[in-house]
């Protein structure tokens, strides 16, 4: 292995910034970071959740898409409407893998798209007409939806349409919940303002609805939230729990219904994978309802073991031996696909750039593998993300914000990590640079990745992907190794 | 002779509508061949030509047919008093929905369509008062209206927004080909009125094109929905519509404005005994305690 010096790191980073003019380079500096565990507060070494720089090719999204592409969409019983021209809906319909289990166009509506196309007079006359015929529509057509969310594209906060009182008066009409969402795309910096106005509008017209009413409870009652079921991953998660005894009321929202949304705020603990898209919605419930939160990880038999014994320490021992009992079933079976795997992977070198919560959740799960992480960083992340990465990768790693398309290629160029993980943007530029390539926000058609069954398929495909012979024909039969003309052999 | 395109532009109230058609009337009346472009949601740009309440508007009848590229220009273009083609944009009721794109919308739709043709002598825009988004700055963009005229009068705030539309137009002057060709005093019969417009448009570069003074020949004509060029052409108002057309036809002051600072403005206010000197001790001191002191 050829980790570097935390001195090499440093000028690593001068080097990359060296060809920006002055003012980007002050911007960017700011973003670029060499890790140091001791530090107690990232905001001493990195910034983040900051405008990104014109003219760098940011691997971000927008406020809509952290709505509806994320928090709302996946919610499968509802139709959530795109609201202005076609194409936010169009191009965002169907393109996650969260999975669930339902019939399209029955009872599951997920990968269709609903929206009010606007046109140049919805513009200039306003769309809450339009919206309001949607909705009758939609009730029409699809009767057993369960409830209507209005996702805003950027015109709507432009012409200032008023989607609260369109949606007020048709979920009397239709005596369903309409919930109007303000995620026009140019708020905020990145998809980060997106979860939070998602989280707002669950609290404000989703929470409430059950406020008062019975429900059978019991003293196991949980709720996980932030897992968006990539390939399956809210399943693999949501059987360890219950296995050890607990009871899984609402799963946020991969596979999720408006119904498990609404009776959250029964259940004794809210258990939060991806922190940064949900810890509103958390820390909201925890001051209205007092019900207590934590983050757990659920990626690797280190971390999942961990965050089993840390979830069962909130219960009694019933809960606890439970746990306990899961972990041994698991053990031998995780240990065989260490056995397996390890000695494929090991001392290999990672480089990851993603979203919400996998650029710290998954170094264990490499670890575990004997692989390490030498960079990581988020697209849309705040300091508390970063506070939390600074304890889980080695020091003098690389750590780098908003990265632009230049950076990570320069970074991977001067690493030379052994894998690089990040989404579908950047995976062709990596796989034409001669490097292994695994998709980390859509697990590349495969997944789960989360809990012991994830793991054994995460291993699988790590090894598959870095082992993968094509590698080594990576250069064409008439050049060397360096790129230069091979002399012709005698004919 | 080419096509000439000019914009009026002035505080809301101010009478621009009233006065485009009184002269878009004297032009036709002289033989010349207009059309006005009303860029007003209200659409009462039209109604002294045509006779009308409210003409039907390209926006509104661009919502009946589904698109605007289901429309053709005769279903939007009216003809009224001596010929004059008479068009207005539209927009939606107020609160709602967005009147800048309306105008945007309605004038790209003229342009593809072919409404200003050959023999047409003069395009007139009459644009809501206040130039509020990108919308309502449309007529005078790239290859839209190159004169601007600003109908002001010698109140205070008139003149505030005569400035303000000034520093407007430098924007797109330095863009684009459009000029300050002049200020349009209607006058509200205020002291020193004419002295007062004309030192404005000195500072601002350019000129008093012609001073209207106020008559309720005006009124009684718009009441019949006339102009006083087709209701009453002996009386005199008629002739003061007849004079600034002349005026117009014949400008050739077409100027990049250099508007002034508040305190300029301020200090031509006080000159004429508009406004008195600003006495520091008063601000922000409630009735009570000025009363106490």
């Amino acid at each position: 292995m050829t980790a570097l010096t935390r001195e090499e790191t440093e000028a690593l980073i001068q080097e990359v910034l060296e060809v920006y003019p002055e003012k980007a380079k002050k911007d960017r500096e700011k973003h670029l970071a060499v890790n140091d565990q001791s530090i107690e507060q990232s905001k001493k070494c990195i910034t983040s959740n900051r405008k990104s720089l014109p003219g760098v090719m940011t691997i971000r999204g927008c406020a809509y898409a952290g709505s509806k592409g994320v928090v709302w969409g996946p919610i499968k019983d509802m139709i959530h409407i795109s609201h202005g021209p076609v194409g936010c809906g169009q191009y965002s319909r169907a393109g996650r893998r969260n999975y669930y289990v339902g019939t399209t166009g029955v009872n599951t509506f997920g990968t269709m798209n609903f929206t009010s196309d606007f046109q140049e007079k919805d513009i200039v006359f306003g769309g809450d007409k339009k919206l309001a015929k949607l909705i009758g529509e939609i009730e029409q057509l699809f009767p057993l939806n369960k409830g209507i969310s209005v996702q805003s594209e950027c015109q709507i906060g432009l012409i200032g349409d008023d989607i609260e009182a369109v949606s007020k008066k048709a979920a009397k009409e239709i005596d369903k919940p309409v919930v109007p969402v303000r995620c026009e795309g140019f708020r905020g910096v990145s998809q980060s303002l997106g979860h939070h106005i998602a989280n707002d509008a669950i609290r404000d017209w989703v929470l409430p609805r059950r406020d008062g009413k019975a429900f059978e409870g019991t003293p196991y009652d949980v709720a996980v939230i932030g897992d968006y079921n990539i390939g399956g991953d809210a399943w693999s998660s949501r059987i360890l729990l219950e296995e050890m005894g607990l009871r899984v009321v609402a799963q946020w929202s991969g596979d999720g219904t408006i119904a498990e949304m609404e009776k959250t705020p029964y259940v004794k603990v809210n258990l939060i994978h991806c922190y940064r898209s949900m810890n509103y919605i958390a820390r909201h419930m925890e001051e209205k309802y007092s019900i207590p939160w934590m983050e757990y990880n659920f990626f690797g038999p280190t971390k999942v073991a961990e965050s089993l014994r840390a979830i069962a320490a909130l219960f009694d021992d019933k809960i606890k031996e439970g746990a306990e009992r899961v972990i041994a079933k698991y053990q031998p079976l995780m240990q065989a696909v260490i056995d397996k795997y390890k000695p494929r992977l090991q001392g290999k070198r990672v480089m990851l750039y993603v979203g919400g919560l996998r650029p710290r959740h998954v170094i264990g799960a490499y670890e575990d593998l004997g692989m390490e992480v030498v960079g990581t960083g988020y697209e849309f992340g705040h300091n508390d993300d970063y506070d939390r990465t600074i304890k889980d990768m080695g020091n003098a790693t690389l750590l780098y914000d908003d990265v632009t398309g230049f950076e990570f290629e320069e970074f991977v160029k001067k690493v030379k990590p052994d894998l690089v993980g990040s989404g579908i943007k950047e995976k062709f530029i990596f796989q034409k640079m001669g490097v292994p390539f695994r998709q980390m926000h859509s697990w590349d058609y495969s997944g789960p990745y989360h809990g012991y069954d994830g793991f054994a398929i995460f291993a699988r495909d790590m090894d598959m992907t870095l082992n993968n012979p094509c590698w080594s024909k990576i250069t064409a039969p008439w050049l060397n190794k360096d790129g230069s003309l091979a002399e012709k052999k005698a004919a | 002779m080419a096509l000439r395109q000019c914009a009026l532009y002035g505080k809301g109230g101010i009478g621009k509508s009233t006065t485009t058609q009184n002269l878009v009337a004297a032009l036709a009346e002289s033989g010349k061949k207009v059309m006005i472009v009303g860029c007003d949601p209200k659409a009462d740009s039209t109604r002294l030509i045509l006779h009308s309440k409210a003409q039907n508007s390209v926006m509104e009848l661009a919502a009946e047919a589904g698109s605007v590229e289901d429309l053709e220009l005769e279903d939007v273009l009216s003809v009224g008093f001596g010929g004059i083609k008479c068009v207005e944009s539209g927009g939606p009721e107020p609160g709602v929905g967005c009147a800048g794109r309306g105008v945007i919308t309605a004038i790209n739709f003229l342009e593809e369509e072919g409404a200003y043709d050959e023999a047409l002598d003069f395009v007139f825009y009459d644009v809501l008062g206040d130039v509020v988004c990108g919308g309502f700055a449309m007529p005078i963009r790239e290859n839209k209206a190159q004169e601007i005229y600003i109908v002001c009068s010698g109140e205070m705030m008139a003149m505030y927004a005569a400035n303000n539309i000034a520093k407007g137009i430098v924007k797109y002057a330095n863009s684009g080909s459009v000029r300050l060709a002049g200020l349009i005093c209607n006058s509200r019969n205020t002291d020193r009125e004419d002295e007062l417009i004309m030192a404005l448009a000195g500072k601002l570069g350019s000129q008093m094109i012609h001073f209207i003074p106020r008559d309720n020949a005006v009124q009684h004509a718009e009441i019949r929905r006339m102009t006083v060029i087709e209701y009453d052409p002996t009386h005199k108002q008629a002739d003061e519509y007849r004079a600034l057309a002349k005026k117009i036809v014949e400008n050739k002051k077409f100027v990049i404005p250099t508007p002034i600072t508040m305190d300029e403005l301020e200090a031509l206010l006080m000159e004429f005994g508009i406004m008195e000197a600003e006495d520091e001790s008063i601000i922000g001191k409630k009735a009570a305690e000025l009363a106490a002191a």
